[in-house]
């Protein structure tokens, strides 16, 4: 079954970004001078990023050009068709967890092998758009609160990045089909 | 290292070394197609933040925030820093979350008397922060969209629902954990 709601999704980013635009004009807000400032937070992000893509697009292309992907896509290739993951997108799955700009680079892959609306494309998508660094974030919080445990932050939010892997390839498979 | 042994297995030293030398270029295209993105909704995020547009959607979450933090009350500075890490999030706004989380943290740990061991609302607040709280899958759009998808934001409601799932499932993992350990 498709459901076939994918025609409204065309709204949603021009309608958000008008209700924005909009809304800062009503509040008579200086919108232009607000834009460029706020795009200017967007080039740092892609700043911080540059030495950590060149470094790991480096090691994702070797590792997926030797084939290394494929021979462990194939070790784990029982528990991902059991719990419904295209193998494909196994190393998303194992990156996403522990690095951002990690799991950009091998996202990116995906789409370039596959296609970007072929099966495992769509449903690596999901997963980028649906999990966060799990890892990073525990560092980062814990770290600033300065807490040395953990208790079960980490099991509660892997079963979290579990569930968004499984739950990508339902909700694929229920909105394209295969 | 492993990708080095792994192509002497799979006889695939001739791709491996081509895959080393297009990766330099390859990620500078990678970079370039984020920067405009990454700019454009950095701009638009910005004009919501100085019309008040963020105080809305933050007033509109705290109903379900009490729910989720019991024990911290409504007004107090934990919560607040909590409500505004989370709107950010849901905003895609990181660069602006991730202040206002570490400031909650500061906050639920003096709640939590300094102890050593985080509280449950902090735990659970980390669990928050661990799931993708957003309202637009920016990055992910953006890499569609440069890989040639006929329409990249078609993922958007497989995207919330697998994100609202997954949520609920990290924090009923952490109520029920909480009890144990």
């Amino acid at each position: 079954m498709v459901v076939n709601i994918t025609g409204a999704s065309d709204y949603i980013l021009p309608f958000i970004a008008a209700l924005i635009v909009g809304f800062g004009l009503f509040k008579k807000v200086p919108v232009f001078e607000c834009f460029i400032e706020g795009a200017k937070g967007g080039l740092q992000t892609v700043y911080n990023l540059v030495p950590a893509i060149i470094a790991l697009t480096l090691g994702v292309g070797m590792l997926s050009a030797s084939g290394a992907f494929m021979i462990l896509g194939r070790l784990f290739r029982p528990l991902t068709s059991l719990l419904g993951i295209p193998p494909e997108v196994l190393p998303l799955c194992l990156i996403s967890p522990i690095s951002g700009s990690g799991s950009i680079t091998v996202f990116e892959n995906i789409l370039k092998a596959y296609g970007a609306d072929s099966f495992p494309g769509r449903v690596a998508s999901v997963i980028s758009g649906s999990t966060e660094t799990t890892f990073y974030a525990v560092t980062v919080y814990y770290g600033a609160a300065e807490v040395k445990k953990t208790r079960h932050t980490i099991p509660a939010a892997l079963a979290g990045d579990l569930a968004s892997f499984v739950l990508s390839g339902v909700f694929v498979r229920l909105f394209f089909g295969n | 290292m492993f990708a080095f042994i792994s192509a002497v297995f799979t006889k695939n030293m001739g791709a491996l070394s081509t895959g080393i030398i297009g990766s330099g270029a390859a990620a500078v295209t990678l970079l370039l197609k984020l920067l405009g993105m990454l700019c454009l909704w950095g701009g638009l995020m910005n004009i919501a933040e100085k019309s008040g547009l963020t105080d809305k959607v933050r007033l509109m979450l705290s109903p379900v925030l009490r729910l989720l933090f019991p024990g911290s009350s409504k007004d107090s500075p934990a919560m607040r820093a909590v409500s505004m890490n989370i709107t950010a999030n849901l905003l895609g706004l990181g660069n602006a979350a991730t202040p206002f989380g570490m400031e909650a943290m500061k906050r639920l740990k003096g709640e939590n008397h300094g102890s050593l061991a985080p509280s449950n609302n902090m735990a659970l607040f980390v669990v928050l922060n661990t799931a993708a709280l957003r309202i637009v899958p920016t990055t992910a759009a953006v890499l569609r969209e440069a890989a040639g998808a006929a329409k990249p934001m078609d993922i958007l409601p497989a995207v919330w629902l697998s994100s609202f799932c997954s949520l609920a499932v990290g924090i009923v993992t952490a109520k029920i954990l909480e009890k144990n350990l």
